[in-house]
């Protein structure tokens, strides 16, 4: 487990005020019926050379903040300052010219490469493009970048489907490794692959963020896969943040309610532990209409009165990047 | 070791080639018995065309039933007519020319219509469906699907007759037939101008239909493509916007159109036989109508055998061109 505290203070990723709201067409002209806020003004800051995890149940907008902080989708407000530069005010130009830099690896390692291109060219077709190399030089970077993912450098040729899925989740990393970025979304990177699989591609992701100086931001919904990779952890509630603290501090002390229940429901591998469950009534209410105040009231074990109308404000405890942010009323 | 790998490749390609062309042949086997049991069991044979016809005796009904043996068992002339179409025997009912000359020289006259509309269609609805799904929602998106299903609702040759009525009202462009008569003795260069000019309006009648179904179809492909995540990695990649949409997208959505392409050719003969008749082409279509009218089996069932081996030559041409296109597909 990852839990010393990396030397860097330099915030590589910036996130400020982050909203994505879609808007949900009715009727014959499309009129606009309301809008699924997806992510709603979210703010947090990954420094260099850390793991920020980053933690909510399905739909709860994780894995819109990955790509809206990436600018795949465009967001409806907020700030994004990557490395100093502001991604958000970037035009089409500028900001091909900092993809290079922040990377992505998708969920479904099926879907993620094109079915149509040899391994080598999905690998080496954007070091072409943005000339970091060429020819001759391309195929032996990419035989390179393939043996440091572990997989042998004679695959070039082959097609993506020849492969199985671990190996092709090995092969989008070394994709997105090629460009040399400094971030790396990794969006249930994981996920897809089988529980031996996942081991391997964790630790092959751990070893690659500290040869290459990477930061990432992980996104899971699974917390034994966070625990082992992150340094901080970020959780989500219905496009909100609930809490952002270091890893330790985060399953040690949860200070948000729906963090404790998270955890609590966190099955641990020992039938003789008995832990005591928080268990949360109803399901999670829609992002299409999502409840005033605090988004958690409706199902709060400790829910007040002034919960229901009042958003709940940022409680911080310690400084710097070891801080515990809470966005809670208690 | 490559050079075996090699080999053994081409091996399994020509076995596979051969087990499809015999697969075809069979199935064109079984076409050819159903098209020749459904046309003679149908009502109405060549001497009962004109029964009112007071020149026509009792005896006269039995010579011809004699002549064409139509009054042997249905499979004794269905081998009648395979013999006679091999050894090119085979003449038509109606004026005993033979039938393959006959529909060698309508195909021919239909060829350049066939080829026009094609042309048409597929670099029309190509760039119509790729910029409604790029741009979807807007108003060019719904503005493009509004006529496309519009057209798809209007039968074409409704839209043909109204056509041909503002046309020829409005422009001085030939609306019947392949040529002006009394063109014969003119210059080349006039005469294959009157050619083109009668092209013109009967291929992009029969083109419509096909531009509205398969832009639909490209737009659909190309939103499902957009979508995937490997088009989303071409993003994340830096790649510039057109690389990504007509390289890593468009080169995935087009797969499926490779199969149409063996289908395009019968589609637009069948399609001929409505486009022919109300443009007086004198191509395969009419000939068919007209051979279908006269009862004159011969010439029909020549041209439906026609048809079935263009489709069949046509999917295997398609086969053969996805395993070439799409990695994903092995020769086993």
């Amino acid at each position: 487990m990852i839990t010393q505290a990396p030397l860097s203070k330099t915030v590589l990723l910036d996130v400020r005020n982050l909203k994505k709201h879609f808007p949900v067409r009715h009727g014959v002209f499309s009129k606009i019926a309301g809008w699924v806020k997806a992510v709603d003004d979210i703010s947090f800051e990954i420094y260099a050379g850390e793991t920020l995890g980053l933690v909510g149940e399905s739909g709860c907008g994780k894995t819109t903040a990955g790509r809206t902080l990436l600018r795949l989708m465009e967001p409806t407000s907020g700030t994004v300052v990557f490395d100093g530069k502001n991604i958000t005010a970037m035009n089409a130009a500028q900001l091909r010219h900092t993809r290079p830099h922040m990377q992505v690896i998708f969920q479904d390692p099926y879907s993620s490469l094109n079915p149509r291109m040899t391994v080598g060219s999905i690998i080496g077709e954007a070091m072409n493009i943005h000339g970091l190399t060429n020819g001759l030089a391309t195929t032996q970077k990419v035989a390179a970048l393939l043996e440091n993912v572990g997989l042998s450098p004679t695959y070039q040729s082959r097609y993506p489907h020849e492969f199985s899925g671990g190996q092709r989740q090995r092969i989008g990393i070394a994709r997105a490794l090629a460009l040399k970025p400094k971030f790396i979304v990794c969006d249930e990177a994981v996920s897809a692959l089988d529980v031996s699989i996942q081991a391997q591609i964790l630790n092959l992701l751990q070893d690659l963020k500290e040869e290459h100086n990477l930061s990432y931001l992980f996104i899971s919904h699974d917390l034994h896969v966070v625990q082992h990779i992150a340094n901080r952890v970020a959780v989500m509630y219905l496009g909100k943040l609930a809490e952002v603290a270091s890893v330790d501090a985060l399953f040690r002390e949860p200070k948000h309610p729906y963090t404790q229940a998270l955890i609590s429901a966190n099955p641990i591998p020992d039938p003789t532990i008995q832990t005591k469950r928080i268990p949360l009534q109803g399901d999670v209410p829609s992002p299409l209409n999502p409840p005033t105040g605090c988004r958690f009231h409706t199902r709060c074990p400790q829910v007040m009165d002034h919960c229901k109308t009042t958003n709940p404000p940022l409680v911080q405890i310690g400084e710097g990047k070891m801080r515990h942010q809470v966005w809670c009323h208690l | 070791m490559a050079k075996t790998g090699t080999y053994a490749s081409i091996l399994i390609m020509w076995t596979y080639i051969a087990r499809n062309i015999l697969q075809r042949i069979v199935t064109l086997i079984i076409v050819s018995i159903v098209a020749h049991s459904v046309i003679h069991l149908a009502p109405g044979e060549p001497s009962q065309v004109d029964p009112s016809n007071p020149r026509m005796k009792p005896s006269d009904i039995e010579n011809i039933r004699a002549a064409f043996h139509l009054d042997d068992p249905l499979h004794v002339q269905y081998v009648y007519w395979m013999r006679d179409l091999f050894t090119g025997e085979l003449k038509s009912f109606k004026d005993n020319q033979p039938v393959l000359p006959k529909i060698w020289q309508r195909f021919l006259n239909s060829l350049p219509l066939l080829i026009c509309a094609t042309l048409i269609i597929w670099s029309l609805s190509f760039p119509t469906g790729i910029h409604a799904a790029i741009r979807r929602g807007s108003t060019y998106d719904r503005t493009t699907t509004f006529t496309a299903y519009a057209l798809i609702s209007i039968p074409g040759f409704f839209l043909s007759y109204i056509m041909i009525l503002w046309v020829v009202n409005t422009f001085n462009v030939p609306v019947i037939g392949m040529k002006t008569f009394g063109m014969e003795d003119a210059d080349m260069v006039f005469r294959s101008m009157d050619r083109l000019w009668h092209l013109v309006i009967p291929s992009l009648m029969s083109a419509i239909g096909g531009i509205a179904v398969l832009s639909r179809y490209v737009r659909s492909q190309m939103l499902e493509v957009v979508g995937q995540d490997y088009v989303r990695t071409a993003r994340a990649k830096g790649l510039s916007e057109d690389n990504v949409i007509y390289r890593h997208a468009l080169q995935n959505a087009l797969l499926p159109f490779v199969t149409m392409f063996g289908f395009l050719l019968p589609a637009l003969i069948g399609g001929s036989v409505i486009f022919e008749q109300i443009f007086a082409w004198p191509g395969l279509g009419r000939l068919g109508y007209e051979a279908i009218l006269a009862r004159d089996f011969p010439v029909i069932l020549t041209i439906n055998f026609i048809a079935a081996v263009l489709t069949l030559v046509g999917t295997l041409v398609s086969d053969l061109l996805y395993a070439v296109v799409d990695p994903r597909i092995r020769l086993q």
